[in-house]
């Protein structure tokens, strides 16, 4: 076991935890954040997308050790006093989802894709989800959402 | 994941002292990890390196390229300096995988693992690299050595990875459609002391094409590819692409390469 102190969400947490504790295992069943979804559990579908520093990683990729100190926001981390952050507010507006389980890790992605370009074409948008799989939509409306939320942000 | 002994090396020469035949670097941790949660490795000691600052940042001088160790593929894919004297190697960084892959892994990760349908190592084997160990140099073409293996010693610590500045350049690859992992991947690099023609993908190591290279020597043009023959022996055959389409992916992609030079 050993300590790892990190700022989840804008909160200090320190916990002591197993060696081999990934940051999405510290998340959904350490602090029962389970808004990060874990599919595949080996980096492949970016379900379990969060952001660490400010930059999107896939949190079952991590181990929360290597991570001490860290800033980590996550999907129950964007909305701002109970109003949804605007990739949110697409995401819904344009049904950019429909079982939604790939959707927490889909937003946090795309967030981080409008840091990096504020007016991204769809094809840079297809290109940066690549890292993030969904069965359900054929993505078309998350390609949409992500385009809405551009216009607004 | 069976748990392990978790280590934060301060410096090159901790982490080697706590390396055994039972540990692994943790990196960008993009393979380890996996690769542990899947049963396919376990480990005694885990020793990450990413605090060590000496392994991580690019240098440009008059005639190479530096990329410490643990340089990010993110960092290589949007460095102003990479872009302007080997374009292609930002943009061969910028290929890898998706965007969360590209904020952890990292190069020295990379080649150190030597995945047989990795890019890097085709880039290392094109720009004529040296691989900077904390105790030796090693250049490209003897430190991979087949199949996920290379010259490395278990303590061996990759410090930096030198790659010499080429007079042209390119890299294209036929990306796995899932992973983008290349399915068959070439870089070729025209230098002062000569051209070569670097594939990934195909084979369970990458190689210099010598008969690629040798044409181009006469012709530095597509067509002079044309008329090169590409055995299918030895190649890689899997779901992916069999072992004749990949010997034809080989000219392909070699002549799409030396286009874009
Ligand atoms: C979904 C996915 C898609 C990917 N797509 C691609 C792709 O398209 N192209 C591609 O080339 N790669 C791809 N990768 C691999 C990725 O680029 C990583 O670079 C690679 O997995 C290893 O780098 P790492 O830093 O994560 O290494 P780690 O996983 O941390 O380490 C890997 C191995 O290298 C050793 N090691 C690490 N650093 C050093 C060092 N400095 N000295 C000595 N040994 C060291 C470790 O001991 C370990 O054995 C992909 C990976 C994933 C998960
Ligand atoms: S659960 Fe992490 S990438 Fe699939
Ligand atoms: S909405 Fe079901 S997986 Fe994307």
């Amino acid at each position: 076991m050993k300590k790892v102190s990190l700022e989840i969400n804008g909160k200090k947490v320190t916990k002591e935890i197993p060696e081999h504790t990934t940051l999405s295992t510290l998340l959904r069943d350490i602090l029962n954040l389970t808004g990060t979804h874990i599919g595949c559990d080996t980096s492949q579908c970016g379900a379990c997308v969060v952001h660490v520093d400010g930059k999107s990683i896939k949190s079952c990729t991590a181990l929360a050790l290597e991570l001490d100190g860290s800033k980590v926001t996550t999907i129950e981390g964007l909305a701002t006093n109970g109003k949804m952050h605007p990739m949110q507010e697409a995401f819904k507006k344009l049904h950019g989802l429909q079982c939604g389980f790939c959707t927490p890790g889909m937003v946090m992605s795309a967030v981080d894709l409008l840091k990096n370009k504020k007016n991204p074409s769809d094809t840079e948008i297809r290109d940066w989800l690549e890292g993030n799989i969904c069965r359900c939509t054929g993505y078309q409306n998350i390609v949409a959402a992500v385009k809405e939320a551009a216009s607004k942000m | 994941m069976k748990t392990f002994n978790y280590h934060s090396a301060k410096d090159v020469k901790e982490a080697s002292k706590l390396a055994s035949p039972n540990s692994a670097f943790l990196a960008g941790g993009m393979t380890t990890l996996p690769s542990m949660k899947l049963g396919l490795a376990s480990y005694k000691d885990i020793i990450d390196i990413k605090k060590i600052k000496k392994l991580s940042g690019i240098k440009v001088s008059a005639k190479t390229v530096t990329i410490g160790a643990t340089t990010k593929h993110v960092e290589v894919a949007n460095s102003k300096e990479i872009k302007k004297v080997i374009p292609s190697l930002a943009a061969l960084a910028e290929g890898i995988g998706d965007p969360q892959v590209r904020n952890r892994g990292t190069i020295g990760g990379s080649i150190a693992n030597n995945d047989p349908a990795a890019d890097y190592p085709s880039a290392c084997i094109a720009l004529n690299a040296m691989i900077i160990t904390n105790n030796r140099k090693v250049i490209a073409d003897k430190f991979f050595r087949g199949m996920f293996e290379t010259c490395l010693k278990k303590t061996e610590v990759i410090e930096a990875i030198e790659f010499e500045i080429p007079q042209k350049s390119n890299y294209q690859k036929l990306p796995n459609p899932a992973s983008r992992y290349a399915v068959v991947g070439v870089y070729v690099a025209k230098h002062k002391s000569g051209i070569n023609v670097a594939v990934t993908g195909a084979k369970s190591c990458v190689y210099n094409d010598s008969d690629i290279s040798d044409a181009l020597k006469k012709n530095f043009s597509a067509s002079a590819i044309d008329n090169v023959k590409v055995s299918s022996s030895g190649m890689n055959s899997d779901i992916h692409a069999s072992a004749d389409y990949r010997a034809n992916m080989v000219k392909v992609f070699a002549k799409k390469a030396v286009e874009a030079c």
